[in-house]
């Protein structure tokens, strides 16, 4: 087994809302209890439909947001953003990329300032080296140093979403938290960009924590798969052992419910509407 | 014959630095009974041609177009008025964003009676039994109660059941679902699709699914339209476009599909440019 470079142990996270003039009090509870493990290089999946908690533990692995209960370690290390000092370092070790590749960029910012600003705020790196990094970066994402002195509205949604994973691994983190990061792209756009992922995993020995809801892209990325259903991880495991056997109901009604492009499920479909 | 036939059509926008073709000499038809899925990725003219059926382009488009008639009727030479009383009762159309395309000041049940107040002509009486009908045939549970509901206080895939219980409300012949269940979890696509399939069964509707995702398409369509840039790539029923696409660009389109994936990269559009001679109709 590899070195494990997050893990979460029981973790909750409440949310406490109302208590105005219209409405009372009361706590939701997000997320129910979840742990997980991701080794180094290795892609975990969190599916769930919307509103299952799994964007609220996305904010919990990438410190954005602190968890009510439970235990997070991040390379071994046990973390606590209430408590802990919070140190550069550390926060250099996750990076998230979001959902939307339109709304994720700042519109009056060039890419290049996108690119050099985590270096200029994080580290004490001069101008020339930056800029060069950051050249560096836009290569390696499939964009060029053509692009560096451009506006985000120049560029298209797939470009815009390799600008914003350019922009996370500018620190090297070694967790990769991904949002959705291509329910917004089109299909041909989407494998481009699920290739990059891919490219660069091997390449950095990235670990990421991938959120979708889109079975089809989980199956082909990941290797570890969580459902989650109301906040609770109903389901955890290997790829290959929750597709092949799903163990939860909810799980089952996801898969039965996922669009099937090949052949032979259209012809059952046929054959079942010339018969009714 | 067909109920709705659109013969070359071409939708072009007035844009600074000149016309734009949005939609380049697309002919389609769709017969009563019918599901026609046209798919395709953003920028394709797929929602542009189907807006264009319905009128309710921007002063800015041109639209042009050999043939565009639905029932017999000529709907290039229609007059606005005349068009007003066609949309909404022969053909109605659904859109992508159910929380954005209802109307957030007034409840769900005024929406839907104010379709059969302007179409139908029904009393209030009348209006109201029929809306609690629509609501019920959509698979909304209390549908009483439910009228007096303002859209913010239902789920997304309840505003798509009372976008479709709008639709549906005057029997419409022709239905266009634009991009109905994108916005949704798949859980509930699920249910709107066989929602939307089930009517257009019971009711004999001809429906056109306008969609981006192939998996959609293969669960509903009989008939399928591959549209990229404005074109018409390929035509086909559904099972041979699955099985044996003919055109260059769905090949890469399907292929592209995660499920479809063999290696551990996927195949993409790289390097992909459209031979105009491969285009079916191109001169």
């Amino acid at each position: 087994m590899g070195e494990i470079v997050v893990e979460g142990r029981n973790i909750t996270r409440d949310y406490h809302v109302g208590g105005t003039v219209f409405s009372a009090a009361r706590v939701v509870h997000a997320v129910k209890g979840v742990s997980f493990a991701v080794e180094r290089g290795k892609t975990l999946a969190i599916v769930g439909e919307s509103g299952c908690g799994k964007s609220t533990l996305a904010r919990i692995i990438t410190l954005i947001d602190a968890q009510t209960g439970g235990e997070l370690f991040l390379e071994g290390q046990k973390i606590d953003i209430r408590r802990n000092e919070m140190t550069p370092a550390i926060r250099r070790k996750v990076q998230i990329v979001f959902q939307n590749p339109y709304g994720s960029l700042n519109p009056r910012q060039k890419i290049g300032d996108v690119l050099m600003e985590p270096l200029l705020i994080n580290t004490d790196k001069p101008a020339s080296e930056r800029r060069e990094l950051a050249m560096e970066m836009l290569t390696k994402v499939g964009l060029g140093p053509e692009h560096f002195n451009r506006y985000p509205h120049m560029f298209s949604g797939g470009q815009r979403q390799r600008i914003a994973i350019a922009r996370a691994l500018m620190l090297k983190p070694s967790l990769l938290v991904l949002d959705e990061p291509v329910s917004a792209l089109d299909l041909s756009v989407q494998a481009q960009v699920l290739n990059l992922l891919s490219d660069l995993q091997d390449e950095f020995q990235l670990t990421y924590v991938f959120i979708s809801h889109d079975l089809a892209v989980v199956r082909y990325i990941a290797d570890h798969v969580m459902v989650m259903y109301y906040g609770e991880a109903v389901e955890y495991g290997t790829r290959d052992n929750v597709f092949a056997s799903p163990q939860h109901d909810y799980t089952k009604v996801l898969f039965a419910a996922t669009p099937r492009a090949d052949v032979d499920s259209i012809r059952a479909r046929l054959a079942k509407k010339k018969a009714a | 014959m067909a109920l709705l036939e659109i013969k070359n059509l071409v939708v072009e926008f007035q844009t600074a630095s000149g016309p734009f073709r949005a939609v380049n000499g697309v002919s389609l038809a769709v017969s009563e009974r019918e599901v026609l899925a046209i798919v395709g990725e953003s920028g394709s003219g797929k929602s542009v041609s189907m807006l264009a059926v319905m009128g309710l382009l921007p002063w800015t488009a041109r639209v042009t177009a050999d043939t565009m008639s639905f029932a017999g009727r000529d709907l290039l030479k229609i007059s606005p008025s005349e068009r007003r009383k066609i949309i909404g009762k022969d053909i109605a159309m659904i859109f992508q964003e159910p929380m954005a395309s209802l109307n957030p000041c007034f409840t769900v049940g005024f929406q839907i009676e104010e379709t059969l107040r302007f179409h139908l002509g029904l009393d209030r009486a009348q209006r109201r039994a029929r809306a609690i009908e629509l609501l019920k045939a959509v698979g909304i549970p209390q549908p009483e109660e439910r009228l007096s509901s303002f859209p913010h206080q239902m789920s997304g895939g309840q505003c798509q059941r009372v976008m479709i219980a709008i639709a549906i409300a005057c029997n419409p012949k022709l239905l266009i679902a634009d991009e109905p269940t994108t916005a949704l979890d798949v859980t509930i696509q699920k249910q709107i699709l066989d929602l939307l399939v089930g009517l257009q069964a019971k009711y004999g509707m001809g429906l056109i699914m306008i969609t981006h995702n192939m998996g959609v398409v293969a669960e509903t369509a009989d008939r399928v339209i591959v549209q990229y840039k404005g074109r018409k790539m390929e035509e086909a029923d559904v099972l041979s476009l699955f099985e044996a696409p003919k055109h260059p660009y769905t090949k890469m389109l399907l292929s592209a599909l995660p499920e479809n994936a063999t290696g551990d990269r996927l195949p993409t559009m790289k390097g992909f440019v459209l031979d105009e001679a491969s285009v079916p109709g191109a001169a």
